[in-house]
């Protein structure tokens, strides 16, 4: 694969948060990268709060978090507007989402290697679940709204992020919104009827990407896969993010976040 | 600032601990500029050993207040591809390098040291004792007569600077430095991480997919604080120290405790140029102090 990376300034920045939006269970985040390059589709930063970055739940957080980029907007006055979507599902989390504009964010990015374009003259197909529908926002303002998406969530809150992506056909885990079952029952049924010449665009679960991995191979659709690992720094030099290939270990910071589906044997799932 | 550390010049006193920064991949995230912004004054490598390693199943973090313990496993290419396709990189950086060697018996180091002890780009070896012999089971920096034993074997080999990277997990670290002392190393680093260990609230399973691992961060400043003053107060080689440095202040206790060098480590994850804002502060504490 090409490198689909945009390259970092070294050392993280000051970016103000200019918007604070609730969708549902999820906040949108926005702030000004005053100094950064437009990130690629399917990279991510390490974010911070600026203040109070501890002192939480178990006077955690310690470490920045990962977040693949929502979207990112040329900002006529100078640099990147950059949107983040969060679900609040621990300390660091929890205090990204009590940030209100005019609070500082430290951000290191953009990080990790995004999505390729669709081989030959192959359509793309976004699939998502839950907070992981993230990178496909922006992967489709890039490739185009009428690009068709499937979106999964547990339950209705959650859904109302859906409204992030164009189009897009929703599944419900509790059956509150659209169909009623995973959004890989979608996926399953798109390739069986006229999925013919898609390339697989996939974030979310681990457990849902391993669903979309064997469907898509059963299919012989290429797909490529946003993975998630817990990681210390983004860049590198911790090697704590690794995931399981085909070819041994390799970091989930660097080699990935993106993954292409082929070189995978299995998508870990439980931790 | 510039300094002299058994006889290599640096700009600065603020280097990296072993295994806390790779300047490969983060050539690759931020380009031309980390060479530019390089932000330590010498770079040490990641640990090398004789043969590749893939390293500990994940997961391999567990975040902590003020830390996270890591059980990596020491993943790398092995001796031979870090020589050939490594090291003449590191070479391409604008500051000395040290390469951090760790074998399981006293012929594996003789044979790291040998190795490296013909390669102009290393400015000097730094042994990470923190492993246990194969032959005798006693972790080689964690008993004064065992780390006297692979030094009186392994110094002879090379004319370049020893270094010594004691662990924590010892009984006396004062006495394992006196033996290292004793026994030729030419320089002590300190501390290595302290062994921990975290359950999954969910499974009650241990978390880290090798059960335990290692303690680093602001968590572990006061330790190494204590056992950096304990050591210089037994040797007189040089000390690098290091253990939770976040602010100039951190590197200069460090440095009033009896170290000539500071390594950064863990607060790198959460800005990889830290060390260059480390450096400035504790500058300006080393200029005020002078007055």
């Amino acid at each position: 694969m090409s490198a689909a990376r945009t390259v970092a300034p070294f050392g993280r920045r000051l970016a103000p948060v200019t918007a604070r939006e609730q969708h549902g269970a999820y906040v949108v985040l926005r702030c000004d990268d005053l100094e950064g390059p437009h990130p690629q589709a399917g990279q991510f930063y390490m974010l911070a709060a600026a203040s109070r970055w501890g002192g939480g739940e178990g006077e955690r957080p310690f470490l920045p978090r990962a977040f693949s980029v929502l979207r990112a907007h040329e900002d006529p006055a100078g640099g990147v507007e950059l949107a983040f979507l969060i679900e609040d599902v621990g300390p660091g989390t929890n205090r990204l989402c009590e940030l209100v504009p005019a609070d500082g964010l430290l951000l290191l990015g953009p990080l990790g290697h995004g999505f390729e374009p669709p081989r030959g003259d192959r359509r793309a197909l976004l699939v998502g679940g839950g907070v992981g529908i993230a990178p496909l926002a922006i992967w489709q303002d890039r490739l185009g709204a009428d690009t068709p998406a499937l979106l999964g969530f547990r339950d209705a809150p959650r859904a109302e992020a859906a409204r992030l992506i164009s189009g897009a056909r929703i599944a419900t885990d509790d059956g509150s919104v659209g169909h009623s079952g995973p959004v890989t029952d979608l996926l399953k049924r798109k390739l069986e009827f006229g999925g013919e010449g898609l390339e697989v665009y996939a974030c979310g679960p681990p457990a849902m990407l391993e669903a979309v991995r064997l469907i898509c191979a059963e299919h012989r659709s290429p797909a490529q896969l946003a993975l998630e690992s817990g990681m210390a720094c983004g860049f590198g030099a911790c090697f704590g993010c690794v995931v399981s290939t085909l070819e041994g270990y390799v970091r989930l910071c660097v080699d990935g976040p993106v993954l292409d589906a082929s070189t995978l044997e299995t998508v870990a799932v439980g931790h | 600032m510039s300094v002299t550390f058994c006889g290599i010049e640096l700009a600065h006193p603020l280097i990296n601990g072993s295994g806390t920064f790779d300047p490969i991949a983060a050539e690759r995230v931020f380009g031309g500029e980390l060479a530019e912004r390089f932000p330590f004054a010498a770079f040490v490598s990641k640990t090398v050993t004789l043969d590749p390693r893939q390293g500990n199943p994940p997961p391999r973090l567990w975040e902590l207040p003020g830390g996270l313990i890591n059980s990596i496993g020491l993943p790398n290419k092995g001796l031979r591809r870090f020589l050939g396709e490594d090291l003449p990189r590191l070479a391409q950086l604008p500051v000395p390098v040290i390469v951090n060697v760790m074998g399981f018996s006293r012929e594996e180091v003789a044979e790291l040291v040998c190795a490296l002890d013909e390669r102009d780009e290393a400015a000097g070896i730094e042994l990470n004792v923190s492993c246990p012999n194969v032959e005798t089971g006693l972790v080689m920096g964690a008993d004064p007569w065992e780390l006297g034993a692979l030094l009186n074997q392994v110094r002879p080999l090379t004319g370049k600077p020893l270094i010594v990277k004691l662990t924590p997990n010892a009984t006396d670290v004062a006495a394992v430095a006196l033996a290292a002392q004793e026994a030729g190393a030419s320089a002590l680093s300190l501390i290595n991480t302290l062994r921990g260990m975290a359950f999954d609230p969910r499974s009650g399973q241990p978390w880290l997919g090798a059960t335990t691992g290692g303690v680093s961060g602001p968590a572990v400043r006061a330790v190494a604080l204590a056992q950096v003053h304990a050591v210089a107060q037994a040797v007189e080689i040089p000390i690098i120290g290091m253990g939770g440095v976040q602010r100039g202040e951190d590197a200069l206790d460090l440095m009033r405790a009896g170290a000539d060098l500071v390594a950064v480590g863990t607060e790198s994850f959460r800005d990889p140029a830290a060390a260059l804002r480390i450096a400035a502060e504790l500058d300006q504490l080393l200029a005020k102090s002078a007055i």
